[in-house]
Parts: structure tokens; C-alpha cells; sequence
């Protein structure tokens, strides 16, 4: 097999595993600070999907462009899940909120399926079939769009919890959550910010992935568990370590369909799932917990 | 109107109180007894669940099934065939799911089953028609173990894998020897579900029989719900393959399409030999980049009779969508239970069964003598034929006999299509 067809799978990878990562992000930030587990989450993206395949038939609006607006909705969304949904439930047992976000997936799954139905839809963006000739690489051009553009949320997400006084009022009530009430945060008023952010990041990578595949109804629950995977390898809690997650997953998967079988993909990302859990349970970049 | 019709012929013939509570509880009695009524005079529509993929990975082919479905009742009609009571079931495209809804429809009076176009779910549901004592007409599967358990309430009007195989090598030949060219080498790319599995299986035994001018360079197997194909795209382009040799599902034949022209390879050509490259959904998302593909598959015979009329009625109700193998066998599938019905002169399973052992109908849509059931409940007169998109729609090149057109060849290169 030529040298090149490595590198060229490497980089699909690489690339994937960016958006993967800027997925999976939303996922981590919600129970770094909520404490939640979304169970949503992949159905949540898939809403952003069918938003941004709806926009393009209608209007021709490229989801690229489309990515923030798109993102908007999808904060506001869990602004108000978390606001009239979600914090009810915030001290009762785990168990009942898995129920409830379980029920939540359930119900967006379906009602998908009943106003977009079935079949799978795309966009045809006109540069859906480009690709870049880089020496002897061949890159597909939506996936170097689609990076790029998850590396720009990522960054702007990291800044604004740096950087912030929100951002570090919300990193507050993760580290202590009666220091925050003490000192007066309005820390249920936070929680939803954080869950809109976790949203607005899933939408932001909805609007980016329905470049790379087509959208079904049923697509949300396989994306939930890929976010699962991904937050656990890269450390559940952890910004960079979902981003991290991401990549490896990405690159886990490439490399293992070409240098085995393609159609044991998922088993290779799996198998790492099983060696972080076994040799580091806290995830590559997650903290032991005290 | 007609209710006012009603309403007045009601009045006229003076329907009292006391006679329309007796007619009330009389249709109750009816309905109520209506599951358990198997061996009632003909006359009722015989019930028939019809179990597909509807929703899930295979929704497309599933929906593109029920087509079939939709237009069979007006020409079971003009055959002077019995009227079909359908009963919608939705595998999911799940095994698990197929198992369970056939149950459900059985439990709620089906008496008989048809589907279910893949041949994992077409196994669960044989499994358990014939637990159930209850028909099953299989209209897509080709998986051979089905018709070889022994089973005596399936029947299958589709080939199985070896005998696809066997006509699609046949096919190959003449359209090469047409072409006047040949690949030398391919690589071989299927999904690895019960029918991909099958056809793969099936090239062993089979391709060493056809002498075929082609050797295949690397097997690749892939998840037929992939989201991403381009690792199995790359890989397929690194053997150095002239051609792609395809048993691939109608999603991953749009995601392959794709990767095809992203990663720039223009093969010779794509030979596909089951379903994908030439449903409407595959023609209409794609546009000029689904021109060419040739598929060896089970086919409709143009120039039959009934085929003009099956093409007839999709074109009514479905304008713009070619007439293909989904809605075809999906047909015959009903044609093949309202036949038997009438035959039978009964709705009892048992007679039903019988009926459709006893099948000889010469006046199909299908390649071929007709529809014939062997020992085993397989129809073994079946052909297949080789298709070509051609501008949005589909032409027939091969066998001679059902050709319509010559087959263009080599595949237009993808950066040339404007």
C-alpha cells in the first residue's frame, strides 16, 4: 500500500475527530459544571442538523455560515431545558435524571422522525465534492472547513471561561458549589447558562457534521454514545480533554478500518475506551478524583 | 353525498331505535370475532401484513417498497384478484424489531405475512410465520439458508445470492464483450449484513464457474449504517483496482459516490450487484455523478404485459420515480397472495399455503417464465438483468433478450461531468 495512503487517512481522521471533539465538548462542559449527564446530547445535534439542512433548502444558507445562529437557537434551547426542565432534578437521585433525559432523546427522536421522516438528507453545498491536492495528499475540502471551524468554537469557549467574569463565575460553581452560594451567585441562573453553552457547542458541531454525513431521525442516540466515548477517553469534565478525546477517537477509527478491516471501525474506538478505563479509569486528561 | 344517500335510504326503509342498536351489536359481534375468523367464506379482504424497513438505515429502500405497496390494489382489481386488506408493519431495520411486529401482526389477525427486503429481518420473520403456522411471501431477500430449513409457510419469488451471482457474471460478460473492453483487476466492496454477507459467501463458489476476465485485488467489508466511507475508499483506491465490484445498501452507495469524486478516483466502472446505485433517492441526490453505474440485478422484463401496466400505475401516482426492484417483487408479492386466496377459496393458512405451492403465473412482471414455487418454496425460474443509469433514468443492457439499449462505457470520469 502506498506511503501516502497513510498520511491522507490520517489527516480524515485528524479532522473528523475535530468536530467530534467540538461534539463531544458541550457534553463535558454540562457535567464538568451541571453534574449532569446530557443523555440528549446526540439528539440535541441532530436538531441543529435539521436545522441546517432546512436552511439551505429554504434559503440556500450555508451551514458554515449558518453555524452561529444555529448555535443561538440551540443555547437557547438548553437555557430554558435546564431553566424549566432540568433543575428540578438536580438533587434528586441520578438515576431520575437519566430517566428524564432519556425520555427527552426519546421524544426528539420521534417527533423527528415525524415532521422530517425517515430518509436521509444532506446538504449539496457547491463545494461538497471539492477536495485539495496537497503534494500527494488529497483533502476532502468540507472536512478542512469543518476543522478549522471547530477549532475556532473551541478556542472562543476556552476564552470565554478564562477570560470572562461569567467564564469564571460558572468555573466557580464547578469547583465549589457552596463557595458560589455564599458569595451570591445565582448558581441555578449559571447552571442554565452552562447547559445553553453545552447546547450552543452541539449545535455549532451539528451545523459543521451534517457536511460530513447525512441526517436520519435515529442518528442522534449512535452520537450520544460517540460523545460518551469520547468525554470518557479525553477525561469526563475536562475542555481539552474532550477535544483530545475527539481527535484520537477520529484518528483511532481511520487508522484501524485501513490497517485492519474497515467494518471493525467502532471496535478499534471502543478498545481504546477499554485501555483508558483500565490503566488511567479518570480519563487522559481528567482529575483523579479527591 | 353518499352519506346523504345513506341517511335516506336509512330513512326510507325505516330504520328504527331497536334495529339499529341489533345492527350495533351485530357489527360488534362481527368485529369482535373478526380475528379468529380464518376459515370464513370468501368475499372479505384477505389480511395481509406487509412488514418492511420503513424507518432506520434501509428507510429509504423500505419506503421505495411500499410504492409496490400503493399500487398494487387497482391492478389486482383489473386481474379480477381478491381485494387486500394491507396491514402496515416497520421492521426498523432491525432483526429484533422484524421478529416482534411480525408476532404483533399475526396477533392482531394477519393472515399473511410479506416482506421484509433484507434478509437478516426476512429470517426473524420466517422463523417465526412458520411457528405460527401462518403464509409468508418473502418479496426481497436473497440470502440462501432462508428456503433451507424445511419450512412449509415461506415462499420466496426472488433469487437467492448464488443464482444473482450466477446471472450477474453472465451479465458482466455480455456487456464487456459489448464494450469491447474488460477490467482486469477490482476490488470487491460489500456491507457486512446477512446479504452482503451472502454474496460474498457466494463469489467463491460461484465466480470460479464464469471464468471471468477480472481477479479481484482486496475484499473490504463495511458497516452498512457507516457514516464514513472514505478510510474504505482510500483503501479500495490504493489496490490499484480498474473497477469497484458493489454489494452495498442505497445510504453507503451515496456516501461511496461521493468519496469516489472527493478523493478523485474515476474507476472503469461500478458493478453492482444488489441494491443502491439504482433507487430514485440515489439518482435524485446525486444528479450527474449517478450517471453510469451498471447494477446485475433481479429486474422487470419491459416488454411484458403487466410490467407496462405496473409502470402505468407508478407513473400515476408517483410521477418521476423509474419502476425498479423494490417495487416490482413487492408486487408480485401481493399478486402472488391474492392469487392463492382466490384459489384457495378460503383464508385458512393451511389452504393458503397450499395455494401458493400450487402457484403458475405466467403473467408476471418479472425476468423469466413466470412464478413457480419448487419444494422448498423458492421460485428458481427467475432472471436478472444488467441496468444503466442513463440521465435520471434506468436502461436495460443485458441479457440480450431484455436489452433495451447498448451500455456506455468506460464510467465518464467524475471531473468531467460539467
Amino acid at each position: 500500500m502506498p506511503a501516502e495512503i497513510y498520511l491522507n487517512v490520517a489527516v480524515s481522521g485528524l479532522l473528523t475527530g475535530l468536530v467530534y471533539g467540538l461534539m463531544a465538548l458541550g457534553l463535558s462542559v454540562v457535567f464538568g459544571v451541571v453534574r449532569v449527564v446530557n443523555f440528549a446530547h446526540g439528539e440535541m445535534m441532530t436538531i441543529a442538523m435539521y436545522l441546517a439542512i432546512e436552511l439551505f433548502s429554504a434559503f440556500k444558507l450555508d451551514p458554515l455560515v449558518m453555524m452561529v445562529p444555529i448555535a443561538a437557537v440551540l443555547f437557547a434551547l438548553g437555557y430554558i431545558m435546564q431553566l424549566g426542565l432540568i433543575n428540578p432534578f438536580i438533587n434528586r437521585p441520578e438515576h431520575s435524571q437519566f430517566m428524564l433525559l432519556v425520555a427527552v432523546a426519546l421524544i426528539v427522536v420521534n417527533g423527528l422522525l415525524i415532521v422530517f421522516g425517515p430518509d436521509a438528507q444532506s446538504v449539496q453545498t457547491r463545494y461538497a465534492f471539492d477536495s485539495f491536492l496537497l503534494g500527494p495528499l488529497i483533502v476532502d475540502a468540507t472536512k478542512i472547513y469543518a476543522g478549522i471551524a471547530a477549532v475556532a468554537v473551541a478556542a472562543v469557549l476556552f476564552a470565554f471561561f478564562r477570560f470572562t467574569l461569567v467564564g469564571k463565575a460558572i468555573r466557580a460553581c464547578a469547583d465549589n458549589y457552596a463557595g458560589a452560594l455564599v458569595v451570591g451567585l445565582d448558581v441555578k441562573r449559571l447552571y442554565a447558562l452552562t447547559f445553553g453553552l453545552g447546547a450552543a457547542c452541539v449545535g455549532a458541531a451539528g451545523a459543521m457534521m451534517v457536511l460530513l454525513v447525512d441526517v436520519t431521525p435515529q442518528l442522534g442516540p449512535a452520537y450520544t454514545l460517540l460523545a460518551f466515548v469520547i468525554v470518557i477517553t479525553g477525561g469526563l469534565g475536562s475542555m481539552p480533554g474532550a477535544l483530545l478525546g475527539g481527535v484520537l477517537i477520529g484518528l483511532t477509527e481511520a487508522l484501524g478500518g485501513l490497517l485492519f478491516t474497515p467494518s471493525a471501525k467502532s471496535m478499534f474506538a471502543f478498545g481504546l475506551l477499554v485501555l483508558v478505563l483500565l490503566f488511567r479509569p479518570q480519563g487522559i486528561l481528567g482529575k483523579r478524583p479527591a | 353525498m353518499t352519506c346523504k344517500l345513506h341517511c335516506n335510504s336509512a330513512r326510507a326503509q325505516g330504520v328504527t331505535r331497536r334495529t339499529f342498536a341489533a345492527g350495533i351489536g351485530a357489527a360488534g359481534v362481527l368485529a369482535g370475532s373478526s380475528p379468529f375468523a380464518i376459515g370464513r367464506a370468501q368475499g372479505a379482504a384477505l389480511k395481509v401484513g406487509v412488514l418492511l424497513p420503513r424507518s432506520g438505515v434501509q428507510a429509504g429502500i423500505g419506503q421505495d417498497c411500499q410504492r409496490g405497496v400503493e399500487i398494487t390494489p387497482g391492478i389486482l382489481k383489473s386481474l379480477g384478484l381478491p381485494e387486500l386488506a394491507i396491514m402496515n408493519g416497520d421492521t426498523e431495520s432491525s432483526v429484533e424489531v422484524a421478529r416482534s411486529r411480525a408476532e404483533r401482526l399475526i396477533g392482531e389477525g394477519a393472515q399473511l405475512l410479506v416482506g421484509a427486503f433484507d434478509s437478516g429481518q426476512t429470517t426473524a420473520i420466517a422463523q417465526v410465520a412458520e411457528q405460527k403456522g401462518i403464509p409468508f411471501v418473502i418479496n426481497i431477500a436473497a440470502a440462501p439458508p432462508i428456503t433451507e430449513q424445511g419450512y412449509k409457510f415461506v415462499f420466496r419469488n426472488f433469487p437467492t445470492a448464488p443464482m444473482i451471482l450466477g446471472d450477474a457474471f453472465g451479465n458482466q460478460k455480455e456487456v464487456f464483450e459489448a464494450a469491447g473492453s474488460a477490467p482486469k483487476l477490482v476490488v470487491f466492496m460489500h456491507v457486512n449484513d446477512t446479504f452482503g454477507t451472502a454474496m460474498q459467501k457466494g463469489i467463491g463458489a460461484v465466480m470460479p464457474k464464469f471464468n471471468m476476465p477480472y481477479t479481484i485485488a482486496e475484499t473490504i467489508s463495511y458497516d452498512p449504517a457507516a457514516r464514513d466511507l472514505s478510510v474504505e475508499v482510500a483503501k479500495a483506491k490504493a489496490t490499484g483496482a480498474e473497477a469497484l465490484l458493489m454489494v452495498s445498501r442505497l445510504n453507503d452507495a451515496m456516501l461511496l459516490t461521493r468519496e469516489l469524486v472527493k478523493q478523485r478516483w474515476s474507476p472503469m466502472a461500478v458493478l453492482s450487484m444488489g441494491p443502491g446505485w439504482y433507487e430514485d433517492q440515489y439518482l435524485k441526490t446525486l444528479g450527474k455523478l449517478s450517471d453510469g453505474p451498471l447494477s446485475f440485478v433481479p429486474w422487470y422484463d419491459p416488454n411484458k404485459k403487466l410490467s407496462k401496466q405496473l409502470e402505468g400505475a407508478l407513473a400515476k401516482a408517483h410521477p418521476g420515480i423509474n419502476l425498479n426492484t423494490n417495487h416490482i417483487y413487492t408486487f408480485e408479492a401481493l399478486l402472488i397472495a391474492a392469487d392463492a386466496y382466490k384459489r384457495a377459496g378460503s383464508a385458512d393458512p393451511k389452504a393458503l399455503a397450499d395455494a401458493i405451492r400450487a402457484t403458475n403465473i405466467t403473467d408476471s412482471v418479472s425476468i423469466g417464465p413466470g412464478i413457480k414455487f419448487d419444494a422448498k418454496g423458492q421460485n428458481t425460474s427467475l432472471k436478472n438483468a444488467g441496468i444503466q443509469n442513463r440521465g435520471g433514468k434506468l436502461v436495460t443492457v443485458a441479457p440480450k433478450a431484455a436489452a433495451n439499449t447498448k451500455v456506455e462505457w468506460p464510467l465518464k470520469p467524475y471531473d468531467k461531468r460539467g
